[in-house]
């Protein structure tokens, strides 16, 4: 394992997309010390910032205050890595495989067009996870995010594939444009989740504020939520019995749209 | 002796495990050079089929029976496995893309012969759900229990298979029987099984369970002792099992 512990307090971000496992494994303390990164507008190395302790391999635990740090495990393919603090924006940004684990807040575009993977945030989240870049077309395309936390606005916009679970609450237009995929928010949506939905499934257990584009459908118990829940319970969540045996009620949209979209409203009577 | 006797001519089945409700997963039946294929029902109520066999073969079921959807389905991958969710009138059918297939064996079979149709059915639950706890098994018919065993053969030249006359009560007197004085309902369990073991230690815990009073006697459909390559000497299995 390689421990990367913050030596210096960070007065303007740094762009550290060197730490990844891929570019590690293999590598001597000091090859990795003398791995690039932007500081600001300069070029500088990982060793200024970071005290490297121990070879390179494909498991990586990062310590202190990253909250300024952009990009760490973006674009990651295997292995894990874990971030004891706050994380900075682009969190595995495109990443295509291997674990992240983050013991702290994580930034905007946590996710951000992953293809495959899984980032597991014991904290809150900021704006665009697992979406979408401005101008992309599609935003997360596989891989699983679990945010313990609360979650910002555009949440899994353009989203083709993949999960996208929050326990907490989310801002606005959740699910945006999504094409399919799946978003379950243990808390409440924010105003116009699904905006544009063309398909996917959006699972909130709190009654939402919902667009008039979105229609009732049936009130009734899906079997495949049954076996998400279970699956959560696999990666540590806690999830009331309720939930699991509980009745949702399906809207269906956007008419705007394709309208084969879903959203599932836990029924609490 | 009683025989049992493979049903099918070939011992080739896709196993699967269900969820939801007792009734027959034989909704369709494909059929391939080699291979009897076993699908799940999208018609039974409450039904949603999960692949049980992690075998290197695979086929896709799931993945075909989307279609029932008219482009109304939608596929989750839960765990890395692919789902597909079918809306229908009753609900919503779950159903697996893919299910594992490996060489196995189909019908094998006991016989139960009980006083009265209520202790026989009795008997024949008991004898399934203790059956149900062997691994490597199904029961494929709804509840696990037949009412209508065959015999090979019938009068009319379109049929391959006609009711089992030796076996029912009310031919009695007028075929040659092989019901014992007293029995006036015979019910069957038929089992399909990975390997010849598991198919003797269903049989045996089936038997033992299905052993209540009112039944008269357990035996087997032989189907002349010419039909499939397996056999399964009731006698020898409860004999095997009493000397564990």
């Amino acid at each position: 394992m390689t421990i990367l512990t913050l030596k210096t307090k960070l007065e303007a971000p740094l762009e550290a997309a060197a730490v990844v496992p891929d570019r590690f494994a293999g590598k001597t303390e000091a090859d990795i010390a003398g791995l690039e990164v932007a500081y600001g507008n300069e070029t500088a190395h990982l060793g200024d910032f970071f005290h490297v302790d121990g070879e390179g391999t494909y498991e990586i635990t990062l310590e202190g205050d990253l909250s300024c740090v952009k990009n760490i495990a973006a674009g990651m393919t295997l292995g894990k890595v874990a971030v004891h603090g706050d994380v900075g924006m682009h969190l595995g940004a495109e990443m295509r495989g291997g674990e992240i684990h983050v013991h702290g807040n994580a930034d905007d575009w946590a996710g951000a067009e992953m293809k495959g993977g899984t980032i597991h945030i014991r904290g809150n989240a900021g704006h665009g996870l697992g979406g979408a870049y401005r101008g992309s077309r599609r935003g997360m395309n596989r891989g699983l995010i679990i945010v313990e936390g609360d979650a910002g606005n555009e949440t899994g916009s353009l989203m083709r594939r993949g999960f996208i679970v929050v326990t907490g609450n989310v801002g606005d237009f959740t699910g945006a444009f999504m094409i399919a995929g799946s978003i379950m928010v243990f808390g409440s949506l924010g105003i116009r989740a699904g905006a544009g939905l063309l398909r996917g499934t959006i699972v909130t257990l709190r009654d939402p504020e919902l667009l008039p584009t979105f229609r009732y459908d049936c009130t009734y118990s899906p079997s495949f939520l049954k076996m998400v829940f279970q699956d959560l319970k696999n990666h540590g969540l806690s999830v009331a019995d309720k939930y699991m045996t509980g009745r949702y009620r399906r809207y269906s949209g956007d008419s705007n749209r394709l309208g084969k979209g879903e959203i599932l409203v836990y029924d609490q009577c | 002796m009683a025989v049992h006797r493979q049903r099918h001519q070939r011992p080739r089945n896709i196993l699967w495990r269900k969820k939801g409700c007792h009734c027959s997963a034989v909704g369709q039946r494909i059929q391939e050079p080699g291979r009897i294929s076993h699908v799940p029902d999208r018609g039974c109520p409450t039904t949603a089929c999960f692949n049980g066999l992690d075998a290197e073969e695979e086929v896709t079921v799931g993945g075909q029976l989307r279609f029932f959807g008219d482009g109304y389905q939608s596929s989750k991958v839960i765990a890395g496995r692919r789902y597909w969710r079918v809306p229908v009138m009753e609900g919503e059918f779950l159903v697996e893309e893919k299910f594992g297939v490996q060489a196995a064996i189909a019908g094998g079979n006991f016989l139960i012969l009980g006083s009265d149709p209520t202790v026989t059915l009795q008997a024949a639950e008991l004898a399934v759900e203790a059956m149900r706890r062997i691994a490597g098994v199904i029961m494929p018919f709804p509840g696990g229990i037949v009412r209508s065993g065959s015999k090979v053969g019938s009068q009319y030249k379109f049929l391959k298979a006609s009711t089992n006359d030796a076996f029912c009560p009310s031919l009695r007197g007028i075929v040659d029987t092989q019901l014992p004085d007293g029995v006036n309902s015979v019910l069957e369990i038929v089992i399909n099984g990975l390997e010849e073991r598991a198919i003797e230690e269903a049989t045996r815990v089936g038997i033992e369970a299905a052993c209540i009073s009112g039944i008269r006697r357990i035996s087997a459909g032989n189907y002349g002792g010419n039909l499939g390559k397996y056999k399964f000497h009731l006698q020898e299995i409860m004999k095997k099992a009493s000397t564990k």
